[in-house]
């Protein structure tokens, strides 16, 4: 009973007020168009769409290929993306093959997501929950999060090298101000009302937590999550870029050395393809988390 | 324990020594944890001063580099160099930007025909173009431009998109029958409708451009506050790289304050 919609409309302001990042913004789904001419609309949207994108391959392929508008330094042809995603996907390049790659960063971001969700989690709604904890954290956050993460590259590798720990340190650190941020947002938020009323018919101590604290704040602390993830793979490129044996960073860095400009852009894809599961999954995770939303 | 609970509602059992301690107490204890703990760490010799120098050793460096170079010039020739670039491909970003998502909420056909491209671009976090950045700009100053653009666009584009949309429509149409031509309606009613959305965009942009520009000169480039800290670390010297670090988040919370004065003003101009 006390599972149902308690949850604390995050007031927008407020969120945008207290983190800079929690603004971000996905796309809406693009707007639907008003009922009564719906019945035409889609399929005018799709050849719309389908045109630009039609388009636009068309003109890189002219542009690189048969027009040489473009030398293949400043953007490969269509064929040679091909070529490179089938030299890496098959033999290797930059001492791995694209899965290798691949599954070093993905494990790298996982990481540190997970560490990120694990720690911010619990202190923001500590923070949420207590003025206390509130008021002794929150100053060392305004001092330390304005740093921002990126910069943090050049010390931890000084301080752990250029292995796996100092990434997953950068992208934890990454992670943890929005993780902490909108959860503790999203606790202050819920309705005052709600708590009273959980806590009149009794419920106190975990029984709050789980059953109303927690759900009330998930939408939120959803939104930090996702925003979390984007910061998560900037900086992990980052600090690829900066220095690593392995991983999809270290493809681009190797390409750019190579003047491969069509290897560049199989990272780049493979990075945002990346980007975009993952995100794909967080999504599906938040939906199953939250049944009543949907 | 049941005001712990109530924190939501704001103290309102307000017994003044807990107020001193929310206000002042915890605060001052959280920040002597935080530079105490440092201190401590550096001055009991748990950490080399190799790895984590102590805050004074950090503080004199800093006092040092506003007069000897390190790295090609002095600290705040660095910060100009860096806040140059972030000024110009920031400006760039916001003035096509915004004019992009306005657009694209009020006309449809350029939201159907831009939005698959913009979505499948959105993911490419803005670091990784730095090698195409390095391809097209070369290694000189703007360099890094095309990194800080692809770091503030989006934000830009996508909340002036949002403002556009969630105009009443009764609003534009009203200003139509009012004998509104297009441009006095994009001009009149669009750009203030939707100005505390474009604004809330503008912030997040200059937050991630200034963080993308950073990340850009930790590759390439040869002046600017990130090459400054890379090159510090790669001579080892931390008191460097933290005297950077707090160069650049002394700028980065600067920006975001301007920013948010700036969305204080839209708002109070604007409220309904």
């Amino acid at each position: 009973m006390a599972r149902l919609p308690l949850v604390g409309r995050a007031v927008p302001g407020a969120m945008a007020l207290l983190d800079r990042s929690a603004a971000v913004t996905r796309l809406p789904p693009a707007a639907v168009p008003p009922a009564p001419a719906s019945r035409r609309r889609p399929s005018l949207r799709w050849l719309v769409s389908g045109a630009s994108v039609a388009a636009l391959l068309l003109a890189w392929y002219l542009a690189t290929g048969p027009l040489e508008l473009l030398s293949p330094m400043q953007l490969p042809s269509p064929a040679d993306a091909c070529d490179a995603l089938l030299e890496i996907a098959g033999e290797g390049y930059a001492d791995g093959t694209l899965w290798q790659h691949v599954a070093s960063s993905t494990g790298l971001v996982l990481y540190g997501f997970a560490a990120a969700a694990l720690t911010g989690v619990p202190l923001g709604i500590m923070m949420g929950q207590s003025r206390l904890v509130e008021a002794y954290v929150n100053p060392v956050f305004q001092i330390v999060r304005p740093i921002a993460p990126i910069a943090w590259i050049p010390l931890t590798i000084l301080w752990f090298g250029l292995g796996t720990s100092a990434k997953v340190f950068v992208i934890w650190l990454a992670a943890f101000a929005p993780t902490v941020i909108n959860t503790w947002t999203g606790v202050r938020n819920i309705d005052g009302t709600l708590v009273e009323a959980a806590r009149a018919n009794g419920a106190a101590g975990r029984l709050m937590l789980l059953d109303v604290v927690v759900p009330g704040a998930l939408p939120a602390i959803f939104t930090g999550l996702r925003t979390s993830l984007q910061a998560c793979w900037m900086v992990l490129v980052a600090a690829e870029l900066v220095g690593s044996f392995v991983g999809l960073g270290h493809v681009l860095i190797i390409a750019t050395r190579d003047l491969n400009s069509g290897m560049i852009m199989v990272a780049m894809a493979a990075v945002a393809a990346m980007g975009m599961l993952m995100s794909a999954l967080l999504a599906q995770v938040e939906r199953k988390a939250m049944p009543w939303k949907a | 324990m049941e005001s712990l609970t109530t924190a939501g509602r704001g103290g309102r059992r307000a017994i003044p020594s807990r107020r001193a301690m929310e206000r002042w107490v915890m605060p001052a204890l959280g920040i002597a944890t935080l530079f105490g703990g440092w201190a401590l760490l550096s001055g009991l010799g748990l950490v080399s001063p190799a790895f984590l120098p102590g805050p004074l050793t950090v503080l004199r460096s800093m006092a040092e580099h506003t007069r000897e170079p390190y790295a090609g010039s002095v600290l705040q020739l660095h910060l100009l160099a860096s806040l140059e670039k972030f000024l110009i491909s920031f400006s760039i970003a916001v003035l096509l930007g915004v004019p992009l998502g306005l657009f694209m909420g009020r006309f449809r056909a350029l939201d159907w025909a831009v939005a698959p491209v913009f979505e499948a671009f959105r993911f490419i976090p803005p670091i990784a173009w730095v090698p195409f950045a390095i391809f097209w700009f070369g290694t000189g100053f703007l360099s890094p431009t095309l990194v800080i653009f692809a770091g503030a666009f989006a934000p830009c584009v996508l909340n002036a998109y949002r403002g556009a949309k969630q105009i009443d429509r009764a609003l534009i149409e009203a200003g139509q029958m009012l004998g509104a031509g297009r441009w006095a309606t994009l001009t009149e009613i669009l750009l203030p409708a939707s100005l505390a959305h474009i604004v809330a965009g503008i912030r997040v942009g200059a937050g991630f451009g200034w963080q993308s520009l950073i990340g850009a000169e930790l590759i390439v480039g040869s002046t600017g506050l990130g090459y400054m800290i890379v090159q510090g670390g790669s001579n080892l010297e931390p008191a460097i790289v933290i005297s950077g670090m707090i160069t650049i988040g002394l700028i980065g919370a600067g920006i975001d304050y301007g920013m948010r004065a700036l969305q204080r003003r839209v708002q109070r101009k604007w409220a309904r």
